[in-house]
């Protein structure tokens, strides 16, 4: 980050982090790429989140692990059913949904039954990205495919247009190669680089997909190792917005005009990078859980190139 | 099954190396386990004689596989205690990762 950055005393990147560990329902606001105090920093009135007619929201919900039912959550699909319960509470109904990956925990029919039964329930569109845990059928994501494949190229991407904002769905779960992260491969970026020709700058962009697509962790594979290549190509938007899934827990990085952020899972939590052996599931006491499970809805305000980002737990412990 | 499939094969195999190159030596297929636990194999790097049959056991709550990196075997994705067995046949040193977790990588050296 820049030296300004930090002039206020705390940078607003640590101050926002702050917040999200403290599970918190965070919203922040972006305008034209930077990133605005919200509301809740309280940092002066110049800052105070800025109130405009809401163009549409949408909302994201990832890690769904329908099957899962170790000690760290027994009853994923209830967990699913209460996040889902949850949208209608949303102040503004979403236009509709995006799921970031591993739906289902080992692939299965059964589990992706489930899993469609469920969030249909939100009776919303939902646009689906896959997890590893969605691809390894006897047929390597064949499953995956023939339920959500339709409509897309290559091994399940797409992009689409929403409210004046573009969205991309990526897959950077296939085909992973020995001591890597995750990966876009080159047939996935050129397409990208094709989907973007021509796009104005002034586009607001929304890339979604499984794995983070900024190194969280390398050792925990908590990355994708082409990702490099994909923002390359989005640096000339003012607004690109990227959200992942895959680490069970928020976490947010703003670089220039690109904004990550992960989501919560629906299933069960995973440690911070390096608080624990491996990131495997985090068993926490009951009380606990629902306040680590979560989803996230974001606002997108129209003519500001703004996009408003909410988490919001299953319940506050 | 597929531990069953893979044990009948290595009966086969077992055979076939006594009969054709090592008539005398009494080799005896011994299992040898490798643990996947906290998204390691352990051992690491194990070596073991031609013929032996290596069972790879997931012991996280996470499935994981079992991935020759030239393709030399594959596993199917191993839910929690499930468990994958291939015999080590031929001399030779194979490198093998989690094609969920590539960071998960091992190797098994196979003696003579």
């Amino acid at each position: 980050m820049s030296n300004d950055d930090t002039s206020k005393g705390i940078d607003r990147r640590g101050a926002l982090e702050c917040m999200i560990w403290a599970g918190t329902g965070v919203i922040w606001t972006l305008s034209g790429g930077m990133p605005k105090s919200s509301q809740l920093l309280g940092t002066g009135p110049a800052q105070a989140a800025e109130k405009v007619a809401t163009g549409f929201s949408f909302l994201q919900i990832s890690d769904s692990h329908v099957g899962f039912n170790k000690p760290a959550n027994p009853d994923a699909l209830g967990t699913l059913k209460e996040a889902i319960a949850k949208v209608s509470d949303l102040p503004a109904r979403p236009a509709f949904m995006i799921h970031t990956g591993d739906i289902t925990h080992l692939s299965k029919p059964g589990q992706f039954d489930d899993a469609e039964k469920v969030i249909g329930e939100a009776k919303l569109d939902v646009h689906y990205v896959p997890g590893e845990h969605d691809l390894i059928d006897e047929d390597n994501g064949k499953a995956y495919l023939d339920r959500f494949g339709k409509n897309t190229k290559g091994g399940g991407w797409y992009s689409f247009d929403a409210g004046g904002v573009h969205f991309i769905g990526l897959v950077n779960v296939a085909n992973l190669k020995a001591g890597g992260m995750g990966s876009l491969g080159d047939e996935q970026l050129a397409w990208l680089a094709d989907d973007l020709k021509g796009k104005p700058t002034s586009t607001p962009v929304v890339v979604f997909a499984h794995i983070p697509l900024w190194t969280i962790s390398a050792d925990w594979g908590w990355g994708t190792e082409d990702s490099a290549r994909a923002l390359t190509l989005l640096t000339r938007f003012g607004s690109v917005t990227v959200l992942n899934g895959h680490i069970h827990q928020l976490m947010q990085k703003v670089e220039g005009n690109v904004t990550f952020h992960t989501a919560r899972s629906t299933a069960f939590p995973q440690p911070a990078p390096g608080t624990a052996p491996a990131p495997g599931p985090m068993l926490v006491p009951a009380e606990k859980l629902r306040g680590l499970l979560g989803i996230t809805s974001v606002e997108v305000h129209h003519g500001k190139g703004a996009l408003a980002i909410t988490d919001t737990p299953l319940a506050t412990s | 099954m597929l531990k069953f499939r893979t044990r009948r094969r290595a009966g086969a195999v077992f055979i076939a190396v006594t009969l054709a190159a090592v008539p005398a030596l009494p080799v005896r297929a011994a299992d040898t386990e490798v643990n996947i636990e906290n998204f390691t194999f352990a051992p690491e790097e194990l070596t073991v004689k031609a013929g032996t049959v290596i069972v790879f056991r997931n012991r996280d709550d996470i499935p994981h596989t079992v991935n020759g990196t030239k393709g030399e075997f594959h596993s199917k994705a191993l839910d929690t205690d499930e468990s994958f067995s291939f015999t080590f046949a031929n001399p030779g040193t194979y490198e093998y990762f989690c094609g969920l977790h590539p960071q998960m990588t091992g190797r098994v050296v196979v003696t003579p």
